[in-house]
């Protein structure tokens, strides 16, 4: 029974995997008909299908995958041409199996799923040949009876050494095809019937049959081909064999001195090479490696830590052994569990393919970085979201062909998948060159559906419109369509993503097309960490979701906005949220502050630590039933020295602490929305930033020279020395103003009003230079010398606007003397 | 588990204030001496915390404040009886551990009535032993924090 089982096992995973391989190469054929190795693969996997469930005595199975066999052979044949309804019903036939093999894993049964209108469909389309081949129906009679007649015997048991008999099926077909075409159809009947008599074999004989990969070339063959073995050797050599001769094929010619041992062993070992050089292991086997693996990295991380401290030597080198054998090993026993994304993407031609025949559409779609490789778990949990993204993708983002063409595009949208490899994550972009997404529409109906109120929606900056088509319950579909636009999309997509640690950001263009990009860990099993204290205990940071750390000094300060905490990093409000109250503790007055700069739902936010301890490698260990209930924990791991530590969920704290719904949020969109608009950190090179300057008055700065832009209240301005100065990221900040320090208009410093500072870094300091206001950003820009050579101007707009070095007026007003390096908190 | 299951068994025990309680031997992985607790935030008031069980992530369960039992700081402190409850490991937090006590069934006896309403589903029944009362604990209730969770809060 469990010899049966475990042939059943195997039949499945070959069939699984073949079609698979059909899926593709049918969506390939309905492109390019032609292409003729692609339909003899489909052709011969089907046919393994079939025979193989013949023998396990799968009838229904057998039925199915027969009839679409016969299609498959007309086309082959060239009797019948590839066209949308053959692909369909294929496809439809390649289903039907995948149903059938599912109820047999399951059940061991073939279920009792109806497909005979399919059948139907399969019998009418290959009756088409009927009129093709004028009249061929009525020879075939004869033939049938000689065919049977011909090898009661010896056909069955040819099909056990693997395809070796059913393969000569297909020659003997093959043969006669050339005589005429109505005599393959003949011979494929045949061949069912001597089939059907070989699913009583004997199990033994089953076995053998699946010993040998039936991809793989035939032994027979591979001798003949090598000139050590004579064709009819090798054909006695199978019929001996099939007349109950449990020998293989090599060794009865071997035995029977009619080939060397040594070429046997040869061609053997050839006709093994693919199917050798892996092996099929169970996922458990590898999850319980997995896991002592994480079991042997905790415990080097504890030996490594007591060799710190330890001054034996003959212990510090078997260690360090220990430490880098590990390591090999955590890296291997982590690439036996990676597979190539192609492996969920290969599923997706046909979906596209699909959809786009569903709404008239056409669609090419192109994949990049197939061989992308990741963790199994995580392949598994990307799998959904993403094709469910490429359905919303055909759905709704690109056009109808009419409103493709009318916008002046390819009637033909572009798809395009790409995943790559960058630091220890990979990202996934899917992009498209559709319709866009109108942060308008997102808006009105945002509203419609409650998800957002209208006061709300007025003041969202498009970006952040464009990210509610995340938000729970939201559907733009216009009309709703059975394949996407249900309400349940895009947030599930989202939470999905978020779960495994990843996450998903949309960009879009309207009337342009829209590209989604998601990040997601290589790895969930070990991960890189950030360790923090707080409130006595560590916690661990997954590293994915850190940004950067800012440490506050005494007199930096976090700000209010009602009542949300924000601290400005760099021109940008950032919300923040203490740790200590998420985690109950008591609050504490700081005089300094760490600050870790994580992101959630793509958007940045800062958790206030007590302390920053390391980074390190952790192993996620789940927590236990009873206090797994909490949204803010995400696991917990050993440490290095045996202690227990919690590992924060980011987008858990995000959301239980409600720091990126709130206003300190909504206020920081708006800013970065500005910020594109101006968009400074794209432009490089020879690019300006134009300032004005009083009465009328402009000059240039190269934007190289120039580090941020600051605005700075009137009463911000102090005076140290004889210099105007204000206190800036815990620095005095040396003010210059420009108009009167290049003889170039008044000053703007004390006019009582708020003054536009472009700060500078001179030799490692700040210096602001103070202007009238921000003109503009010139990207290579006319440039003029003058006659000295030394003092360049630019042309902007046909005006003539000088450059002014910042070194140089920084040096010249003197103002690199003053230690303006000195840290606030040091007066 | 059942009482009839209990009944007659080897139950291993151990100490609460000044009272003996057991739980089934077979429910018993082992017990711990010391093992530093990090304490989770948020989770219910018996959950003391995590301890690292070779590698394994255990939660801690403070049976003082599982059962109604006032809190002290105990000298050399807690130890820890691991159990396995539902396919994972939990540790109770007990005083100290006694031995494994072969009981006889017919010394069994249902809970007392009067024993607090709180407690009483936590205790299958009592053994009658010569010196005092045994303690049957329901180990797969007393690790099922979340649902008492508001009555112990109280």
């Amino acid at each position: 029974m469990e010899e049966d089982d475990e042939i059943i096992g195997e039949f499945l995973a070959e069939c699984y995997e073949g079609l698979e391989r059909i899926e593709q190469g049918l969506v390939v054929l309905e492109a390019t008909p032609d292409d003729t190795p692609t339909l003899t693969e489909v052709f011969r996997i089907l046919h393994t299908i079939k025979g193989t469930c013949g023998f396990l005595g799968f009838g229904k199975l057998e039925t199915v995958a027969h009839r679409g066999e016969n299609l498959l052979s007309l086309l082959r044949d060239s009797v019948l041409e590839m066209d949308g309804e053959i692909t369909d019903a294929l496809l439809a036939t390649n289903d039907a199996i995948g149903v059938i093999l599912g109820s047999i894993e399951a059940s061991g049964e073939e279920g009792d799923q109806d497909f005979s209108s399919l059948i139907a469909t399969l019998e009418t389309l290959a009756a088409r040949a009927d009129h093709v081949t004028s009249g061929g129906a009525a020879a075939p009679a004869p033939a049938e009876t000689i065919e049977v007649a011909d090898e009661p015997a010896a056909e069955p048991p040819a099909d056990t050494e693997t395809d070796a008999g059913v393969e000569t099926d297909v020659e003997q077909v093959e043969a006669s095809d050339e005589s005429t075409d109505d005599a393959s159809l003949v011979a494929e009947q045949a061949e069912v019937d001597t089939e059907a008599a070989a699913s009583e074999l004997v199990e033994g004989v089953i076995a053998e049959a699946k010993a040998d990969d039936p991809s793989s070339d035939r032994i027979g063959d591979l001798l003949v081909a090598d000139g050590v073995a004579d064709r009819t050797d090798v054909e006695v050599a199978a019929a001996e064999q099939s007349l109950g001769d449990s020998r293989k094929i090599g060794n009865i010619l071997v035995d029977e001195g009619r080939a060397e041992r040594k070429d046997v062993e040869t061609a053997a070992s050839r006709q093994r090479g693919a199917a050798d050089s892996s092996i099929r292991v169970d996922v458990g086997v590898l999850d319980t490696l997995m896991n002592l693996v994480g079991e042997l990295v905790l415990s080097r991380n504890e030996i490594v830590q007591l060799t710190g401290d330890d001054k034996n030597e003959g212990f510090v080198a078997p260690a360090q052994r220990l430490n880098l054998i590990t390591s090999e090993l955590q890296e291997s026993v982590m690439k036996t569990r990676m597979q190539p994304i192609g492996t969920i993407w290969n599923k997706l031609p046909r979906v596209v393919r699909d959809l786009s025949h569903q709404f008239d559409k056409q669609i090419r779609l192109e994949m990049e970085g197939k061989e992308t490789e990741l963790d199994r778990t995580i392949l598994e949990a990307v799998k959904d979201p993403l094709t469910h993204m490429i359905r919303n993708t055909v759905d709704h983002g690109i056009e109808d062909p009419d409103v493709r063409v009318a916008a002046g595009k390819d009637a033909e949208g572009y798809l395009r998948l790409s995943a790559s490899h960058e630091g220890g994550q990979v990202n996934i972009e899917i992009t498209d060159d559709g319709g866009g997404i109108d942060a308008a529409k997102i808006r009105k109906k945002a509203v419609e559906k409650g998800v957002i109120t209208a006061e709300v929606a007025e003041t969202l900056p498009d970006a952040a419109a464009v990210n509610l088509i995340f938000a729970p319950g939201f559907s733009t579909a216009e009309k709703v369509t059975g394949v996407s636009g249900r309400g349940v999309g895009m947030d599930v997509v989202r939470t999905n993503i978020e779960r495994i640690g990843g996450s998903v950001e949309v960009k879009t263009t309207v009337g342009r097309g829209t590209s989604f990009k998601i990040k997601i860990p290589l790895t969930l099993a070990i991960i890189p960490a950030l360790i923090v204290r707080c409130d006595g205990q560590r916690y661990a940071l997954p590293q994915l979701s850190l940004q950067e750390l800012v440490r506050l000094g005494p007199n930096q300060k976090i700000e209010d906005v009602h009542g949300a905490p924000v601290y400005r990093l760099r021109d940008r409000l950032l919300p923040i949220v203490d740790l200590r109250s998420q985690l109950g503790a008591d609050r504490v007055d700081r005089d300094d502050a760490n600050i870790v700069v994580l992101h959630a739902d793509g958007r940045p936010f800062g958790l206030i630590v007590d302390s920053i301890a390391d980074t390190e490698e952790i192993v996620i260990k789940p927590l236990g039933r009873t206090v797994s209930d909490s949204e803010m924990f995400s696991g917990a791991t050993v440490m290095g020295d045996g202690s227990v530590a919690l590992i924060l969920d980011v987008n858990g704290l995000a959301a239980s602490s409600g720091v990126l719904s709130s206003a300190a949020s909504v206020a920081m969109e708006a800013e970065e929305e500005a910020e594109q608009a101006n968009s400074l950190d794209t432009i490089d090179g020879r690019t300006v930033l134009l300032v004005g300057l009083a009465d009328d008055n402009r000059a240039a700065i190269l934007l190289d020279q120039v580090d941020r832009l600051e605005e700075f209240a009137p009463d911000a301005i102090e005076m140290s020395g004889h210099r105007d100065v204000v206190q800036y990221r815990g620095e005095v900040m040396p003010l210059v103003d420009l108009g009167p320090s290049t003889g170039r208009g008044s000053g703007t410093i004390g006019m009582g009003q708020s003054v536009s500072v472009v700060v500078c870094s001179i030799e490692g300091q700040p210096v602001g230079l103070a202007v009238d206001g921000i003109l503009d950003i010139v990207s290579q820009p006319d440039v003029r010398r003058d006659g000295a050579g030394d003092v360049e101007s630019v042309v902007v707009e046909g005006r003539l606007i000088d450059l002014v070095d910042a070194h140089e007026i920084a040096l010249n007003s003197g103002v690199l003397r003053l230690e303006s390096a000195v840290p606030i908190g040091a007066y | 588990m059942t009482t009839e299951q209990t009944a007659g068994a080897l139950l291993c025990t151990f100490r609460l204030a000044d009272l003996l309680f057991g739980v089934d031997v077979r429910d018993v992985q082992e017990v711990l001496r010391h093992a530093e607790i990090t304490p989770v935030p948020h989770a219910a008031p018996a959950v003391a915390g995590l301890i690292n069980l070779r590698g394994q992530i255990a939660t801690t369960i403070d049976l003082r404040t599982r059962l109604a039992l006032d809190s002290i700081e105990l000298e050399g402190g807690p130890m820890h009886v691991v159990v396995r409850a539902a396919g994972e490991p939990v540790s109770l937090l007990v005083d100290r551990i006694g031995d494994v006590l072969s009981v006889d069934h017919e010394d069994y006896e249902p809970p007392p009535v009067t024993i607090d309403p709180a407690v009483a589903e936590l205790i299958v029944g009592t053994y009658k032993l010569e010196e005092e009362l045994l303690l049957v604990v329901d180990v797969a209730r007393v690790v099922e924090t979340h649902v008492t969770q508001g009555e112990e809060a109280a």
